[in-house]
């Protein structure tokens, strides 16, 4: 039944197939950073439509599947004029959902800043800008660093559902592989092996830096 | 043109599917979380490492691999399972490879004393873990157990890859069908909405009933 000539034939085109993967979780976790931390900055705002709009559009896609949110911005977007290549919707939407995780993830980080450290700055008379970017920031996002390395692991595991709006990625790959030869048993066990190999060493790496961060900053969020 | 009333009653159909699944699936997580949080914390070194397995190998891959190979991969070994059992079968041991982890981590959360107490006060293993431990660990439980429980709704929706007819299917199929984009997916965002918010007022009652008198 299994072949390892074939599950060691395949694994050049589905690591090739890997780098598709890894980009499109990197450049999905930089729009979920920028925009996880755009809501955070709306939800501190004095305006409350504001906060209220965010919060509710924050919640709203957190409860609604990502599958879902991409077949909105690859199939809805067009009637409306926008259309998006796979890989720009699939990280759009990855993105877009993993903000809603991330804006939480650096809320706590801000909320840790003691209230000294925005006195300090206003009384320094720094401008608002200035205390966000050389007060508070550089001091809420080391301790911040393990959950935000979670998040990425995870985005990595959610990259296949990118496969769904036909974004040419492993388990695309593994899936045209096994409808060619037949052989879906090693495609699909080839791929779930590289997702281990992957995240579980990934995910050993950040529970060493949990721990440096706990010792540098004596507390764990 | 189909009208709307048509669109609406397929969804529901796929809606019906996708609470099935959800439900099936909840409880076999929550059995595989108990049952492998146990094994994580017990002495004996083969369940240990069993669970371990488990939990590193669920988590490690992706869901939607693991739904994959169920589905394309099993029947070439000769197991062909319908898709229905596929999907509660992958989202299940999935999160319960999340769930396990936050049981052994509440019972391990519950004071030391507690468990000192309770051998003090000549309480059986058995009894100990029930009147003593978790109820204790459960509180704690609570609020990663509602996120769980959101984040396998979504996961649902990936069942409709593996041809099960549910909420995002129908809409999918709908889709082909009508043309009718905006509208079709804007309700099946809603509808997911809908079944998520009452789960999250629940759980949110739950808990502030459980942690009533604990402080």
């Amino acid at each position: 039944m299994w072949s390892w000539d074939f599950a060691i034939s395949i694994l050049p085109q589905l690591l090739q197939a890997m780098i598709v993967t890894i980009e499109a979780t990197i450049v999905g976790f930089v729009i979920a950073a920028l925009l996880g931390l755009l809501w955070t900055l709306c939800k501190r705002s004095p305006f409350t439509p504001l906060r209220i709009a965010v919060n509710a559009f924050v919640e709203f896609i957190k409860s609604t599947p990502l599958l879902v949110q991409l077949y909105f911005i690859f199939f809805v977007f067009p009637a409306f004029g926008v259309s998006l290549s796979p890989f720009l919707a699939g990280v759009l939407g990855l993105g877009l959902h993993y903000s809603t995780y991330l804006t939480e993830v650096f809320r706590t980080g801000i909320d840790a800043i003691p209230k000294g450290q925005w006195e300090a700055g206003s009384a320094l008379n720094f401008s608002r800008v200035k205390i966000w970017t050389q007060i508070i920031m550089p001091q809420a996002i080391p301790p911040i660093i393990p959950m935000l390395g979670n998040y990425f692991i995870v985005m990595f595991k959610e990259t296949p559902l990118l496969s769904a709006i036909s974004l040419v990625e492993m388990v695309q790959t593994a899936q045209m592989i096994g409808s060619a030869s037949f052989r879906y048993v090693e495609a699909f066990t080839d791929v779930g092996i590289i997702f281990l190999v992957l995240s579980y060493p990934a995910s050993l790496i950040v529970g060493v830096i949990n721990k440096r961060i706990k010792q540098r900053f004596g507390q764990s969020i | 043109m189909v009208s709307n009333i048509a669109i609406f009653n397929s969804l529901l159909k796929g809606l019906a599917v996708t609470l099935q699944v959800l439900g099936y699936s909840v409880i076999l997580a929550l059995g595989l979380s108990f049952i492998f949080g146990f094994l994580s914390l017990s002495k004996w070194k083969i369940a240990k490492i069993a669970s371990h397995l488990y939990i590193e190998i669920f988590r490690g891959t992706s869901l939607l691999v693991q739904l994959f190979w169920l589905y394309f991969s099993l029947p070439i070994l000769g197991i062909q399972l319908p898709a229905m059992l596929v999907g509660v079968l992958g989202l299940g041991l999935n999160y319960g490879a999340y769930g396990a982890v936050v049981v052994k981590t509440s019972i391990q959360a519950v004071p030391k004393g507690q468990f000192e107490a309770s051998v003090a006060l000549n309480m059986s293993p058995f009894r100990r873990m029930r009147s003593v431990i978790l109820p204790q660990a459960f509180v704690i439980m609570l609020p990663t157990f509602s996120n769980l429980t959101i984040e396998l709704l979504k996961g649902t929706s990936l069942v409709s890859l593996v041809t099960l007819s549910d909420l995002t299917f129908q809409a999918m199929a709908l889709r082909s069908a009508t043309m009718e984009t905006v509208k079709i997916f804007t309700i099946l965002l809603i509808l997911y909405f809908i079944v998520a918010y009452p789960i999250t007022l629940a759980f949110r009652w739950l808990e502030k009933k459980l942690s009533v008198g604990r402080g």
